[in-house]
């Protein structure tokens, strides 16, 4: 990874209490990510992958650990005036633009709500041209303003989404399943819109999603999480090219890929946690290739190698 | 236009001699539906769901029905049912069944010899599909009792005996639990359970997967495979998602705007594409993209189904819409025996037109997979 460390997850864990027992939904998790890079966090539902981008956009209060943005520390009691900064700097798009979008206000005042609170503009012309301008960057008219979200269709209401992000002028967008509500066509319109923002603009994504396939797409790395733990991480083609970690490879197995006869040839691989035998030792985070982190022991490690 | 004996064929047969052959030993049509019209009255106005919708299901085949929302995949299947909901009619058509014309009945009496016994169906959400105050044994119980005629200890055993099936360990414990207590993945063993326990002929499937985890999915289209084979039964399977299709089915049918627009092999459908349409579903799919070039995409939407549409439906999406796509609907062109499409391309008088890259690159694939296929001799059929 070349350029700057744009964002740093350090030992991070997010415990909630239900009832009287703590649940651990993240633990001790660790990665970084390079300004200009699309790192995608992928999981099952409960794998604690949203809880990792609540956390790092200040959601969800983290247990242990710390999360720092361009060098300075942005989890647990911070200044004022750097939860602002963060506030501007760090964007997210949501998973079902149906909901995420307020029913009642028009297209002008969603785009513009962060202006707003945050006085991003000098007068009301400045304000009218950034939300244009954010309109026009997303593939809508700027005349849509004025309308309200239920006449625009899921893909459009995901680029209002995004144009929502981006009149903010963030560095970081932390996308929560962006695609995954969207039609197979509508899809390609998105991935295509947010690759080209990422060229023109060199933003850095978050990219928080359950599909491996459509993630190998869009992604530079990816990082495979099972029960709040991070048990593999590399770079998208090493990932898809060799897989080490038994879920990992049971994850690749299970996605359906569109081809009859790849698929017939297929065999599913069941995952079972408890083939690890972690009583003794604990695992560790282990450099199996330049770039590619496995979790595990020294031992898997070396029985895995042999595969 | 339409209707399968006014097929017309195609001059540039893309298919072998091997597929003709196929198709003269194909199973009998257990399930027929012929140029299907339903509508909804919505509003005061009037929404035209299925604008002559046809397709054959095969005995003992899986058929998948792709299509994005509101091509009308769902209310197809359900017309198979009976099941529209109250402001939606068969205005004309018909879905040929063991002899009969399902799209006659007009009696909820009709209805029930046919719905959950013969023909059952399974659907997204399998929290909505039990009833949560009731074990759930004794709803699959309750169910394979009435469409069987068993009594309570046969029907019991049968239950017990469906749920081992479907994968659920430890089905007398299992029996006497509530569906709250299930994971999303077993409440959905135990609506297959259901549908299963009557022995019904057809079982269609509405994205039942589509709520669920992927290693979970997987499981699911595992069992639901092996319980087509042993069993026997005709499946039709609803979906978006190209990949399951690819993994469950042996044929596929692409509907559009209220009409199937291709249909054929899912190798044909896949490797070999001639709608316009199916190329760009394909085509927009990232899994078969080259990373760092932009994917193609379909602009616009669906036309409104409030409105007459004329012509293709796909037209005014399409960049490479012919003139004659505005203003005749096209009728279904035979690529093979077992391979059709609805586009003016197919028609002699077309100009050849060439298809996106990513189709291209589909074609190379078909032509490796028939080089592996002789390769392995003359297994044959794979149906």
């Amino acid at each position: 990874m070349t350029g700057e460390t744009i964002l740093g997850v350090k030992d991070l864990s997010v415990t909630f209490r239900v009832g009287r027992k703590d649940f651990k939904a993240v633990n001790r998790v660790n990665f970084d990510i390079a300004r200009g890079e699309t790192l995608s966090l992928v999981g099952e539902s409960g794998s604690g992958k949203t809880t990792i981008g609540r956390a790092i956009l200040r959601v969800n209060p983290v247990s242990s650990g710390e999360i720092t943005w361009k060098g300075e520390r942005i989890s647990g009691k911070i200044p004022a005036e750097r939860e602002r900064r963060l506030r501007q700097g760090i964007q997210m798009i949501f998973q079902d633009p149906m909901a995420s979008l307020n029913e009642r206000a028009k297209i002008d005042y969603i785009v513009s709500e962060g202006l707003l609170n945050f006085h991003l503009f000098k007068n009301e012309a400045e304000r009218r041209a950034k939300v244009e301008k954010a309109l026009l960057d997303v593939g809508l008219l700027p005349e849509f303003a004025s309308r309200f979200p239920h006449e625009f269709s899921g893909g459009q209401r995901q680029r209002v989404g995004i144009a929502r992000a981006l009149v903010m002028e963030p560095e970081l967008l932390v996308a929560d399943e962006p695609i995954s509500a969207l039609d197979v066509s509508i899809r390609a319109q998105v991935i295509n819109l947010m690759n080209r923002l990422k060229r023109e603009r060199g933003l850095t994504y978050l990219f928080i999603a359950h599909d491996l396939s459509v993630v190998r797409f869009i992604s530079d790395r990816i990082a495979v999480i099972y029960r709040g733990r991070i048990v593999e991480l590399a770079s998208s083609e090493a990932l898809f090219a060799k897989p080490i970690h038994p879920y990992t490879r049971s994850l690749l197995s299970a996605v359906p890929v569109p081809d009859p006869e790849a698929e017939r040839a297929k065999r599913h691989i069941a995952y079972d946690a408890s083939v690890h035998d972690y009583s003794k030792v604990e695992p560790a985070w282990i450099e199996a290739e330049p770039g590619h982190f496995v979790l595990g022991t020294e031992g898997e490690a070396r029985a895995w190698a042999s595969l | 236009m339409s209707g399968a004996s006014k097929r017309a064929v195609a001059v540039e047969a893309g298919g072998s001699g091997a597929n003709s052959d196929a198709a003269a030993t194909l199973p009998k049509p257990i399930l027929e539906a012929r140029d299907l019209h339903v509508s909804f009255s919505l509003r005061g106005k009037r929404l035209t769901a299925l604008r002559g919708a046809s397709l054959e299901l095969r005995k003992g085949e899986t058929l998948a029905i792709v299509g994005e929302s509101g091509s009308g995949k769902s209310v197809f299947a359900k017309s198979f049912l009976g099941m529209l909901d109250k402001n939606g009619r068969v205005d004309s058509g018909g879905i040929l069944f063991d002899g009969m014309d399902l799209a006659r009945f007009s009696k909820e009496k009709e209805w029930l010899a046919i719905r959950g016994k013969r023909i059952a169906m399974i659907f997204q959400d399998p929290m909505t599909a039990l009833n949560p105050l009731k074990t759930v044994g004794e709803q699959i119980r309750e169910a394979a009792a009435l469409h069987r005629g068993l009594d309570r200890k046969a029907s019991r055993l049968a239950v017990l005996e469906t749920l081992e099936r479907v994968g659920i360990s430890d089905p007398e414990m299992r029996y006497r639990q509530y569906p709250h207590e299930f994971s999303g993945g077993m409440r959905q063993r135990a609506v297959i359970a259901t549908a299963v326990a009557c022995k019904p002929e057809v079982l269609i499937c509405d994205e039942p997967t589509t709520a669920l985890d992927v290693t979970v999915q997987a499981q699911i289209l595992d069992l639901i495979k092996s319980l087509q084979r042993d069993l026997a039964m005709s499946v039709i399977f609803i979906t978006h998602d190209l990949g399951v299709v690819a993994s469950v089915a042996q044929r596929v049918a692409v509907m559009y705007s209220g009409q199937v627009i291709e249909q054929g092999t899912v190798e044909e459908v896949f490797y070999d594409p001639r709608a316009p349409y199916t190329w760009a579903l394909l085509a927009s799919l990232p899994q078969l993209g080259v990373k760092g070039e932009e994917l193609y995409s379909i602009s616009g939407a669906p036309p409104s189904l409030f409105r007459e549409i004329k012509g293709d439906a796909f037209a005014p999406r399409n960049p490479n819409a012919l003139e004659v796509d505005f203003v005749h609907e096209p009728p279904e062109y035979e690529v093979s025996g077992t391979h059709w499409a609805k586009t003016w391309l197919l028609d002699p008088r077309a100009p050849k037109l060439e298809p996106p890259a990513s189709i291209k690159r589909l074609r190379e694939r078909l032509g490796q997979v028939r080089a592996a296929d002789a390769l392995r001799g003359s297994e044959g059929g794979r149906l």
